[in-house]
């Protein structure tokens, strides 16, 4: 384009970030320890109090897993620490059925929600949103704080639920019902899951404000020239995520409503015929498959609430990594819009083995198949943005590709499941494990690393440890492939989830020491998360300090902000946005960023 | 491939250039997000209520009359809210006052028509045992009622703030969100009513 736009020439703002604003008094107001770092209406401290509540969370949870892969791995062997720190849930140093439901449904829970909605798309919406649209803040600071406070009641009432004396929720992280619906049906279904959904109904809340906030942000809070296809794939992504949230949360919620009713006022919405250690309850008429429809129309957009945010890091990185543009930027929106309609049409082919009518099933197969397409360009554009880059290794890069590498093959095992023939036979055995774990889990993990990596420059101004990213990429990418590839066989070969001990099914007796490997390994991925939290807060104080205020090269507006910015974002002018977020490796110049105006012997094509 | 021709023209278009008295007032807009998001928690809530009714022992309901008159108050309260909003535009504060007052009062005279409503259909012996409309309509309604409570809420903010206020604000937007939020119950309430009348 070669208009005369060209010879308004830099403005100041473009100016200014080359030049060191440690301090500025711009927007300066009085701020104290609470208002700065506690109740702060600032997104950017939002999105760290995001992440490192997620990040406590994370440890939480995946302690859980190791604890019931100990019980997995060596069913027959006692671990008197248990005993120690458990008391009466691991008697003898074995891990209690009871126990065993409450970490499992506990994991589950604590990391979709806890950790891959709030800690992923809290963190990085908040930050990113502002900073990379142009935006002082947040369209409502107040309800962006408010969000995070409604995450974190809910993380404390979940907490508390952990030192009840029946125990946490222990139905699994779905708590159908009846199960979750009847206190005598087990010790978890008790106070625990009283608990479990007010925590839940408190996260709703949370996301919703959260959500509302994200989109009304990105559609109205944009700055001059910066406009929706010029936005950066994260911003997309994001707002679909933004989007999916508020459309799916709110029926979660009227599921739960229904279900609290039938815990304590006497309906039966869920219920109907049913016996409980030989006593007979008068419910009758409910339905059991309705909280399924209600907990699924939320329950499958949710995995997509967890994948996006991480789609969209993967092609900011990778792009700015390979120095080269993003391959197919329309493409990828498309495909994020499809993802996210279909994200909706789909829930049913998690209950193909309810007694869903065929007929009916066969739609949801048809539409569960078709997120192939949109999965499979984004894949395509991915590697076609990396084919022939000049790639820099950083850690974000590695676990980009890992994210790439995940997300085709747990996305092929997908195939198989979302076959309602095929799913009869893999329905709730450990294939499903391995299927989502890699292809929602880790993958989201991985986007998640890889925006920490890249992003954390920009957050506290110093570098993270490289060394440390590099050891903690090769062996999380090699043990979540030793932790869950097996599990597909043993998944194919019938081996039910959810099941405390295996030892007296002589069938499956061939997978114990396949079952040991997988546990040792768990135990080692998770150590060194470990190390990566400690890299995180050891580099958040102590890392090396950041000089440049565009340390990756890149082109997205948050870079043009003092290294340090302060509430406001920009000490001067919001900056003008003239191009799109990728001119990487454009007319022999290695980026050119997306306030500089389009130059007159600029070519067309990237 | 997007080519920056093409982002050239997208530079032309109103979106791109950044003008913002074009655009919604953020938090209004916010607003309306949020009406969808309750609009999707109703539509759950309805939806199962179909879902349900087409099952063996389904137990329908004749709907209180009661109601005709909770609906009658709420359309009531739409218009007053709406001279309001109007009041408020021409500047004429003692009108906005009362008017808002009286929406508050009958907002509250809603729930309370409401509850009465409950007592009634609890009378005639539908009770929260069982699975059919009653039960349904007891949650959904109360949900409702919840929803209305809260513009209650925002309603009796607002007239405190026109009487004790010590700032002079002019800004329109906070009476018109009231505004937009209110119709919006009222008009949930309608799709209920009908919903109910028509299924229960």
């Amino acid at each position: 384009m070669s208009n005369d736009a060209t010879y308004h020439g830099p403005s100041e703002v473009v100016t200014t970030h080359d030049v060191h604003h440690d301090e500025h008094h711009v927007h300066h107001h009085k701020e104290t320890f609470i208002t700065k770092y506690v109740f702060s209406q600032d997104h950017k401290m939002i999105a760290k109090q995001f992440i490192v509540t997620g990040i406590v969370w994370a440890i939480i949870g995946g302690l859980f897993s190791v604890l019931f892969r100990l019980q997995l791995g060596f069913p027959n062997v006692d671990f008197p620490i248990l005993e120690t720190f458990f008391g009466r849930w691991a008697k003898g140093g074995h891990i209690q059925p009871e126990f065993y439901y409450a970490l499992i449904t506990m994991h589950g829970t604590v990391l979709v929600f806890f950790v891959l909605t709030a800690g992923l798309s809290g963190t990085f919406a908040n930050l990113l949103i502002p900073l990379q649209i142009g935006a002082r803040d947040m369209a409502s600071p107040f309800l962006n704080m408010l969000s995070y406070w409604f995450f974190f009641t809910a993380s404390i009432v979940m907490v508390s639920s952990l030192f009840v004396q029946t125990g946490p929720a222990s139905g699994g992280w779905t708590s159908y019902a009846p199960l979750s619906a009847l206190a005598e049906a087990s010790e978890g279904s008790k106070v625990g899951m009283d608990l479990w959904l007010v925590s839940m109904a408190l996260f709703v809340v949370s996301s919703l404000l959260g959500g509302l906030n994200y989109i009304s942000t990105i559609l109205n809070m944009r700055t001059k020239g910066m406009s929706m296809t010029r936005l950066p794939l994260t911003i997309w992504a994001l707002f679909f995520t933004a989007i999916l949230g508020v459309l799916s949360f709110p029926v979660l919620l009227s599921g739960f409503i229904l279900l609290l009713f039938d815990r304590h006022a006497g309906t039966s919405f869920y219920l109907s015929d049913i016996v409980v250690n030989g006593h007979v309850l008068d419910n009758e008429g409910g339905s059991a498959i309705l909280y399924q429809h209600l907990f699924w129309f939320l329950g499958h957009p949710e995995v997509y609430i967890i994948i996006l945010p991480s789609m969209g890091i993967v092609s900011e990185v990778l792009s700015v990594n390979s120095r080269k543009p993003i391959f197919g930027y329309m493409a990828m929106i498309g495909s994020l819009f499809a993802i996210a309609i279909l994200a909706f049409l789909v829930w049913a082919h998690h209950m193909f083995v309810t007694g869903l009518n065929p007929f009916l099933g066969s739609f949801f197969v048809l539409l569960t198949l078709l997120i192939a397409v949109p999965s499979a360009i984004k894949v395509f554009n991915w590697l076609t943005t990396i084919w022939r880059g000049n790639l820099r290794l950083a850690p974000s890069t590695l676990f980009s590709i890992g994210f790439v590498s995940l997300f085709i093959s747990g996305g092929l095992t997908g195939i198989f499941l979302g076959n309602s023939t095929i799913d009869i036979h893999l329905h709730d055995t450990m294939f499903i494990v391995a299927h989502f774990h890699i292809v929602m889990g880790v993958a989201s993990f991985f986007g998640m690393f890889a925006g920490v990596y890249h992003w954390f420059p920009k957050m506290f101004g110093r570098d993270i440890n490289h060394t440390l990213g590099y050891i903690h990429f090769w062996v999380t990418m090699i043990g979540a492939y030793l932790i869950f590839w097996p599990m597909h066989y043993e998944g194919l070969a019938g081996m039910p989830r959810r099941y405390l001990d295996l030892t007296p099914w002589v069938s499956f007796n061939k997978f114990q020491t396949l079952n040991e490997m997988i546990t040792i390994v768990s135990i080692i991925v998770f150590a060194v998360q470990l190390m990566f939290v400690f890299n995180f807060f050891y580099s958040m104080f102590k890392g090396r300090k950041v000089t440049s205020t565009n340390p990756w090269g890149a082109n997205t507006l948050e870079w043009t902000t003092p290294i340090n910015p302060g509430h406001g974002n920009w000490p001067g002018e919001i900056p003008e946005v003239h191009r799109w977020a990728y001119d990487y490796g454009k007319d022999g110049r290695e980026f050119v960023m997306q306030t500089e105006p389009i130059g007159t012997n600029e070519s067309k094509d990237h | 491939m997007l080519t920056n021709a093409n982002l050239g023209q997208f530079q032309q278009t109103p979106l791109g250039d950044g003008g913002q008295r074009r655009k919604i007032h953020p938090h209004k807009f916010t607003l309306w997000i949020a009406i969808g998001s309750i609009v999707m928690m109703f539509a759950g809530l309805t939806s199962a209520y179909i879902v349900k009714s087409n099952q063996a022992t389904w137990q329908p309901i004749v709907i209180p009359k009661v109601f005709w008159y909770s609906t009658a108050i709420i359309l009531v309260s739409s218009l007053t809210i709406q001279m309001a909003l109007r009041a408020f535009k021409d500047r004429e504060m003692n009108r906005y006052r009362t008017l808002i007052a009286i929406t508050t009062v009958l907002g509250i005279l809603f729930i309370v028509f409401q509850y009465f409503g409950f007592r009634q259909l609890w009378n005639s012996g539908v009770t929260l045992r069982g699975s059919g409309a009653g039960q349904f309509l007891y949650v959904i309604t109360s949900l409702h009622a919840v929803h209305v409570l809260g513009g209650v809420v925002a309603l009796v903010v607002m007239f405190i703030k026109a009487f004790f206020g010590t700032r002079k604000n002019y800004s329109s937007i906070p009476v018109e969100m009231a505004s937009t939020y209110w119709h919006f119950v009222d008009f949930l309430w309608i799709y209920l009513f009908i919903f109910f009348m028509w299924l229960g």
